[in-house]
């Protein structure tokens, strides 16, 4: 007997799959809205099909303790590792946690620079997804003196 | 038709730093209008990096991330010369290309 709490993971995780082998059905480009709508950190890592992180001194996330204004924080997520696949770039308490998802191939550094916005005060990840299916992250909590969703 | 990305290509030690500045509004989908209607998220969706016509980068981007947004990354092996492209899509299916060359 499977409960409807174990068949929406699983279905999550064959989701992930599909999109990871570009089964999926939709636009040529793979934006995996799925992932994007989802609410919590472990939710979108699950739609996105990465094992549960585990946290790693090799990843790096830099950004500012204190950020004046939410709408634009500078935040960089980094890792010395080899083989990395994906960087992805999450803020726990959002709307929808997952950032931005950076596909790597072998001709660039997995350093990468962005500015996100951030609702409120949180923790923000750097989650590095290795060609191995392991995910290793880093995180930071920062500080926001004004939101930058909603009004 | 969106306003033009603004790219720079550095070259640096036998790699590119390359920066990138998109014209985008970035609409979450969580504001409100005076009417109190939600305004409908708008956002870059997909971008892609191009080291002389090679994708090097892809991106998936949410509505978290912000306007106009900025993205700093280094190319390896690239020299003066090379050429860098970047496209976007956002969720309206606009495109835009801009091409620079790597100082």
């Amino acid at each position: 007997m499977q409960t409807r709490r174990e068949t929406l993971r699983h279905s999550a995780i064959v989701a992930g799959w599909l999109a990871a082998a570009g089964l999926l059905p939709g636009p040529a480009l793979a934006f995996n809205a799925k992932a994007f709508d989802a609410k919590s950190v472990a939710d979108a890592l699950k739609a996105l099909g990465a094992a549960a992180p585990a946290e790693s001194k090799d990843v790096t996330i830099t950004g500012p303790d204190i950020a004046d204004n939410g709408a634009v924080v500078p935040i960089s997520a980094s890792t010395t590792l080899a083989g990395v696949k994906q960087l992805l770039i999450l803020v726990e308490k959002n709307p929808s946690a997952l950032v931005a998802v950076f596909n790597l191939s072998d001709s660039v550094d997995a350093n990468m620079s962005t500015r996100v916005k951030m609702g409120q005060s949180s923790d923000v990840y750097a989650v590095a997804v290795m060609n191995d299916g392991r995910a290793l992250f880093a995180k930071k909590e920062v500080r926001v003196t004004l939101g930058g969703c909603g009004a | 038709m969106a306003d033009a990305t603004r790219i720079r290509a550095q070259a640096a030690g036998g790699n590119a730093t390359v920066r990138v500045l998109m014209a985008h509004e970035m609409e979450t989908g969580q504001r409100k209008d005076a009417a109190g209607k939600t305004i409908p998220a708008w956002h870059i969706s997909d971008v892609t990096a191009a080291h002389n016509g090679k994708t090097v980068l892809t991106a998936e981007w949410g509505p978290g991330v912000s306007k106009n947004p900025f993205l700093q990354f280094n190319i390896k092996g690239a020299k003066p010369g090379d050429k860098v492209s970047v496209s976007w899509r956002d969720n309206r299916g606009d495109t835009r290309t801009d091409e620079t060359t790597v100082t």
